[in-house]
């Protein structure tokens, strides 16, 4: 028989003094390491760097949109500069920086919250994460050198779903177009290689005692997009491959004269399409499911209906793709199935909602930066959800499809809800990646310009879109109304570039001038928090054994653990 | 300010009372695999759905029924290669090494048959036939179905062609069954995907 009790001590030793003692001296053997290593953290972290870049480089490119639609017949850009800019951005956006960001915080949290010390494969890892780095690198060599000599090149400008036949040889001369689909296509594969070592490292590596309805919600969450990433990406890649043959090897698959169709390529790039925003979103939630309870001083309420929820919305995410295509002229049963899924998905999302909300109930509720995005996070989410259901009405999409009032609906997603969570993520775990706080006071003013920002472009930016104004034109007349509604998202703009500067400014000065973070600078209950800050490479000396969904809060009141209410 | 390092703070459990569902003993290899499987699955039933799609739409001949034949050889030569494929690995984990190798070799020699078949196939198709990835809609969904196949059954030969040599090298012992399963699993699903392949083209599409 067992001893009665035994002793396991979370490692929270410090071993960072060590550390640093034994790293490398010289920039090259620094780089080095770095280059070489395959271990999660320092990946996690690389790919947050990465995304970080990509997320300046696509702000860039945002810019240069927003201030050529800041006055009518304006002329600051041409009409073919401004496709490859659309292009570049959206393409930027959610390949290079937004699944960056994802696996980033997958890479770095995933095995520290189930107390393992990496992933299942770290070499898969380092592999995936280089894979992502060509894939930018090849996007982005189209614009020096994709046509074949230095200097001779031009950005893709086929949009970031690559209608065909617009993608067709005779119709997409040159090069551009291959990088396009080469850059995206070896992205794709890093991230199935990433989402490979996700499930299998949650479903192998757990420590003893977590069994799955004790795993920290993001675990489940990154359960769930892993898996919707393994059974998205393929249909992409398949259709990519096609696409490739269709160019190089004169195949019809997309060839209307040949009797191929273009509404075929709709279909498969929306196969993936729309779950690759819950690939997006979930990760926001699974975020927020961390850091609002912790900032509510109160265990997440209503566990087990999240994890289903979260389970429901990964098979409905799967089957509403179409609602991207009800212009199309699908037939009525079709519409009314891809309506009907639609709305469905906002069951188990209102779900989470409500879930978050009765945490906070009753909670008492600090307001640091991280807890302030989240907030922010409860309510444009809600409000991005309802244009959703709006658009879900395919008569109501009908009208307003492919204008500013789409446009609006998925920034508010993907920016009011998304991005708005990676900030938060950031303000929380980069104490636990740094040892070092990030300044609460820039951290407010990011936070309020921010808001101001991003409500002044992206609520204004609704209206163009119902007085009739369609996404991708270049430009417009000044009798149709639009310009002060345009200029005041242009504005808007300027505030977020702002807002992100102070983000970046202090990102950087914390690193040598932040507080001391020390293991758990928000008396959290996850594990990461046991470790030291930065944890030492294996992460934890002994392997930590838990008993509860909140291992941190049975160590801190032995008197009243959680296992006694599970 | 100096670094404030809170003092180690002991977790007290008891250990017979941890329920522990943690599957140590299932292999971290087999959940990959079956991963990389969903995500391939993915891919092929894209190239499924686009071969069913525009079956009988092309504007010209040739027609799947004027030049495809039945790849019966084939066929058997692959199916029976999982099961050569699973002797070798149950060879492997009761210690016998010479019956692994011949067993994999077995694998490895039906494999390349089956490759061969397919070449020898596109070329009556090319040559004979006339029938090319531009042609018409057929060529273009049937080079590119079959042909996606192929490269997978190509890169389970690289693959099985390495651990022979290393077998050959006396590098793979019993210890590694488990390793060599994961790669065994990824045979199978090669096959598997050739039950969909030869019914979708040969028996439904013909």
């Amino acid at each position: 028989m067992k001893p009665a009790s035994i002793q396991a001590t979370v490692g929270s030793r410090d071993y960072s003094v060590k550390e640093r003692s034994e790293q490398p001296s010289s920039v090259a053997a620094i780089v080095h390491s770095w280059i070489t290593t395959v271990d999660h953290k320092r990946l996690g972290i690389m790919y947050l760097m990465f995304a970080m870049l990509f997320l300046g480089i696509g702000g860039v490119e945002a810019m240069l949109i927003r201030l050529q639609l800041a006055k009518p017949d304006s002329h600051l850009v041409g009409p073919e500069t401004f496709n490859r800019l659309f292009t570049l951005h959206g393409t930027t956006m959610i390949f290079l920086a937004a699944m960056p960001f994802v696996f980033g915080f997958g890479n770095f949290l995933i095995p520290l919250m189930i107390g393992a010390r990496d992933l299942a494969f770290p070499r898969l890892n380092a592999f995936g994460f280089w894979l992502t780095v060509f894939g930018g690198l090849l996007l982005y060599y189209s614009l020096i050198g994709g046509e074949g000599m230095a200097g001779a090149g031009s950005a893709p400008d086929v949009g970031w779903f690559a209608y065909s036949p617009l993608t067709a040889r005779a119709f997409s001369k040159g090069h551009s177009t291959d990088y396009w689909i080469l850059g995206v296509m070896v992205g794709g594969f890093g991230s199935i290689a990433t989402a490979i070592n996700l499930i299998t490292s949650i479903l192998c590596l757990r420590c003893p005692g977590m069994t799955l309805m004790k795993m920290p919600l993001l675990a489940w969450l990154y359960l769930v997009v892993s898996g919707m990433v393994l059974l998205a990406i393929g249909p992409l890649t398949a259709a990519q491959i096609m696409l490739l043959l269709d160019r190089y090897l004169g195949s019809h698959f997309f060839d209307v004269q040949a009797g191929g169709s273009a509404v075929l390529w709709m279909h498969f790039f929306w196969i993936f399409g729309h779950p690759e925003v819950y690939v997006l979103v979930l990760p926001a939630f699974a975020f927020a499911s961390e850091i609002i309870p912790v900032f509510s001083r109160k265990a997440i309420f209503g566990y087990p209906a999240m994890v289903a929820a979260t389970v429901a919305i990964g098979f409905v995410g799967l089957s509403v793709w179409a609602h991207h295509m009800f212009a199309v002229g699908m037939s009525a049963i079709s519409n009314t199935f891809f309506a009907i899924s639609t709305m469905m998905v906002a069951v188990p999302t209102g779900i989470k909602i409500f879930n978050w909300i009765g945490t906070m109930w009753g909670g008492r509720i600090r307001y640091a930066t991280p807890m302030l995005f989240s907030l922010a996070f409860l309510i444009q989410f809600l409000i991005a959800g309802l244009t959703g259901i709006m658009l879900s009405a395919a008569p109501f999409d009908w009208q307003l499809t492919d204008s500013y009032f789409v446009v609006a609906h998925f920034h508010y997603v993907i920016v009011g809800a998304i991005v708005f969570m990676i900030f938060a993520a950031v303000y929380y775990w980069y104490p636990k990646a740094t040892g070092r706080m990030l300044d609460e006071r820039l951290g407010r003013w990011h936070f309020i310009l921010f808001l101001v920002g991003f409500h002044l472009t992206f609520d204004t930016m609704h209206l163009p879109g119902v007085l009739g104004m369609p996404r991708r034109i270049y430009a417009y007349g000044a009798e149709r109304g639009w310009g002060t509604l345009n200029l005041i998202c242009t504005v808007g703009a300027v505030v977020q570039g702002a807002a992100t500067l102070i983000f970046v400014l202090n990102v950087v000065r914390s690193l040598r001038t932040g507080v001391i973070a020390g293991n758990d600078p928000w008396d959290a209950w996850t594990l990461e928090w046991s470790t030291s800050s930065p944890p030492p490479e294996y992460n934890f000396s002994t392997v930590p054994k838990v008993k509860s969904r909140r291992p941190l809060w049975d160590l801190k009141h032995p008197d009243d653990p959680d296992s006694h209410y599970e | 300010m100096s670094e404030s390092v809170a003092a180690p703070r002991p977790i007290t459990v008891s250990l017979s009372e941890i329920e522990d569902d943690s599957p140590s003993a299932m292999s971290c290899g087999r959940i990959g695999m079956f991963c990389l499987i969903i995500a391939e699955s993915a891919i092929f039933a894209i190239f499924v759905v686009a071969y069913v799609f525009y079956l009988g739409r092309s504007l010209s001949g040739p027609t799947p029924r004027d030049v495809l034949e039945v790849p019966v050889v084939n066929t058997i030569c692959l199916l029976s290669s999982s099961a050569t494929i699973s002797m070798a690995v149950r060879s492997l984990r009761k210690g016998q090494k010479k019956r692994f190798v011949a067993w994999w070799s077995a694998t490895l020699v039906l494999g390349i048959e089956f490759l061969v078949g397919t070449g020898l196939e596109w070329r009556h198709l090319i040559q004979d036939a006339g029938l090319t990835i531009s042609t018409n809609l057929f060529g273009t969904t049937y080079f590119s179905l079959v042909g996606l196949h192929a490269a997978h059954v190509l890169v389970g030969l690289a693959l099985l062609l390495v651990v022979l040599l290393l077998s050959l090298s006396k590098a793979v012992g019993t210890e590694h069954a488990d390793r060599v399963e994961v790669l065994a699993l990824y045979w199978h699903f090669v096959d598997v995907i050739w039950v969909v392949v030869f019914t979708v083209v040969y028996l439904v599409g013909r």
